[in-house]
């Protein structure tokens, strides 16, 4: 039997003996292609909350110099963002959904406090800080969005036939997805002034 | 979403591969047609050579229509800094879409109402809106508009549009040539038909060529609309699942209906518009339209409905068009499978309008970005000064108050480290005139002049004078 008649014969095996690994490859590049969107919307969720951090200071300082009898409302920001902070640095993804849920709604408050000070509302540096702070506000939510589709596309192939397979083999390991508890704070922060 | 958007195509994919069989087909007879002798090789070798054609049309498009945008006349890149409430919507966009690329976004000089997507490829996408959008949209109508044109870029259907374009002009110019060498052929004598030049043989296959010449650029047409309506109505669900606010979207369509007409379209880039400037009032409602947009109303009626049912998804979308349209679905069942629900956001309240949304601060960034001197005295009236001004100080017209120019926008026009004052002439061939730094004297330069300096009669300025090439 020659080399080509072999090859003849068992077109079939040789077939399902070549194809087998190329299926394998290709959804186990799959799923690390799911995983690698989902870290990477987590990471853009994480630019926006620090970018957030960043703001807020420079709204408080801006706001204080009109607002002298709320420092209680400032006090409650700045430790709602320092305690974002910290569960930032943890990386844990409920920790931080937590702490973001809880700077949103001391941020809120905050904001509708600003509503009694006209004379704010005429300062340029603070119309820009505002629609800053509202186009971050933003970005955090879309960022949590894509994050969450993200994750649900992710879940889908791990849970899945055929990539489940994969899944189990190399431990790929389900996502939790960023959810806000409260329903009233599901919605974005109303930025009212 | 990236998962979704992959299998969003199919279902007008097969619309797509319905107009690459026509094509086939009819390039196919043709060949038939022309070569006689063997049938069955003539029809490969037609449709062949008519893939060829369109595969050249395609790479041709592709590579060369990128830089449309950069044609406009007056288009001004936007920058955080000169527009900084348009890019983070437009960032805001592209973080929900989970883009990895940032389009560039244009404004460009046009009262008209409209907007529009551009990019094959997906490292060079543009997103490009009028002035008068800007000027009459709010943060959540805007939204609602860069949303539909992320959608447009994330369904890649400039690509997809781009293609099936060709695909029509191709079915088009076949059935342009065929009937036009048919008809010369039964005016002239019988000889000029051996010769060749126009199909010959078996008469079936001659009476097959012309019902195709003249059926195909029809169904063609049919599909090509069919498609680009599909595709828009795919967008504008992407887009009410990006912002989770319909409504936005549904109120800016209804202003932007009103008056989207706008001057630099041309049939190939009509169906990235987010309504159709060809076709402004978008009633355009049988089968047989022409219109690349389905009509409007329809448009905002199932944006409006899904705000109303409070929840957003491709789902809820797709049963308010078919309630709408009375056809079947949108998208493939795996698509709605792997989609979320989310509930509709609350409204943006607050009024940015005041500080940058009003009309002449969008005329005034345009203004910048050509190199234009903006000054506000303190009577708050706003000197505009252009770029061949070379004053270091003028009088305010309102309050006579004496403003001095900025030094930073003025070296531009001072430049060459030496303090040497530079006068390019955009015309050298006509009349010119410039005002002098010290504002007491008027340069006159005639079209004769060619002349390196001119000295300033009041303070013995010198300012050297450019041609350009």
């Amino acid at each position: 039997m020659t080399f080509l008649q072999f090859i003849y014969s068992h077109a079939i095996l040789l077939l399902v003996v070549i194809s087998c690994p190329i299926i394998f490859f290709a959804l186990y590049n799959k799923l690390v292609g799911l995983r690698n969107i989902v870290r990477n919307s987590w990471s853009q969720i994480d630019v926006q909350l620090k970018r957030r951090f960043d703001l807020i200071p420079n709204l408080v300082e801006t706001a204080k110099g009109y607002m002298k009898h709320e420092s209680e409302t400032f006090i409650k920001v700045t430790e709602a963002r320092a305690q974002a902070m910290s569960a930032i640095n943890k990386g844990d993804v409920k920790e931080v959904s937590a702490a973001a849920a809880n700077l949103d709604s001391a941020l809120a408050k905050m904001m509708l406090t600003f509503e009694n000070y006209p004379e704010l509302k005429a300062n340029q540096n603070f119309l820009a800080l505002q629609e800053e702070l509202t186009s971050t506000e933003n970005k955090v939510a879309f960022a949590r969005q894509a994050y969450n589709d993200a994750v649900m596309g992710y879940n889908n192939a791990v849970e899945m036939f055929p990539t489940n397979m994969v899944a189990a083999m190399f431990s790929f390991k389900q996502s939790d997805f960023f959810e806000i508890e409260d329903k009233a704070e599901k919605q974005a922060p109303k930025v009212t002034f | 979403m990236w998962e979704l958007i992959r299998i969003n195509k199919r279902k007008s994919l097969f619309v797509l591969i319905l107009m690459f069989i026509l094509m086939v087909s009819f390039s196919g007879a043709i060949g038939a047609g022309f070569y006689t002798a063997d049938y069955v090789t003539g029809m490969l070798w037609g449709a062949l050579i008519g893939v060829i054609l369109w595969a050249i049309q395609s790479a041709v498009a592709y590579f060369a229509g990128d830089d449309i945008v950069l044609h406009f006349n007056m288009a001004v890149v936007v920058t955080p800094e000169s527009y900084p409430q348009l890019y983070n919507i437009v960032e805001e966009m592209k973080i929900a879409a989970g883009l990895s690329v940032m389009p560039e976004i244009y404004i460009v000089q046009s009262s008209g109402l409209n907007a529009f997507a551009t990019g094959i490829r997906r490292e060079k996408t543009a997103i490009c809106v009028t002035r008068g959008l800007v000027e009459n949209l709010n943060r959540d109508e805007i939204q609602g508009v860069i949303a539909h044109e992320m959608s447009h870029i994330l369904n890649r259907d400039v690509l997809f549009m781009t293609f099936a374009g060709v695909m029509l002009g191709t079915i088009t110019m076949l059935s342009h040539v065929m009937l036009r060498g048919t008809a010369f052929a039964n005016s002239s004598n019988r000889r000029s038909r051996k010769k060749g030049g126009i199909p010959g043989g078996h008469p079936a296959i001659i009476i097959v060529i012309l019902l195709f010449a003249i059926v195909a650029p029809i169904l063609a047409r049919i599909f090509y609309f069919t498609i680009s309506k599909k595709r828009e109505y795919l967008a504008d669900a992407s887009a009410a699942r990006l912002t989770r606010y319909p409504i936005g979207l549904a109120s800016a369509l209804q202003k932007i209906a009103k008056q989207s007409s706008v001057d630099f379209v041309s049939k190939i880039t009509a169906p990235m518009f987010i309504v159709n400037p060809q076709f402004a009032g978008g009633d355009e409602d049988s089968l047989f339209s022409a219109s690349t947009h389905p009509p409007i109303y329809k448009r905002i009626a199932i944006l409006t409905q899904l705000q109303q049912g409070g929840k957003v998804s491709l789902e809820n979308y797709q049963k308010l068009y078919e309630k709408e349209l009375e056809t079947s679905g949108l998208f493939s069942k795996t698509t709605l499978e792997s989609d979320k629900s989310e509930a509709v956001r609350a409204e943006n309240t607050e009024k940015i309008t005041e500080f940058t949304e009003s009309r002449k601060d969008v005329a005034d960034v345009i203004l910048a970005n050509t190199g234009f001197k903006i000054l506000t005295c303190e009577c708050g009236l706003k000197i505009k000064l252009p770029p061949s001004d070379l004053r270091m100080k003028v009088v305010c017209p309102r309050c006579r108050k004496e403003l001095s120019v900025s030094g930073e926008n003025n070296a531009a026009a001072t430049g060459n480290g030496e303090n040497e004052l530079v006068f390019t002439r955009k015309n050298k061939n006509s009349w010119e005139s410039f005002p002098c730094q010290c504002g007491k004297f008027t340069f006159q330069l005639s079209p004769l002049f060619r002349g390196t300096y001119v000295v300033c009669k009041h303070c013995k300025t010198k300012v050297k004078i450019e041609y350009p090439e």
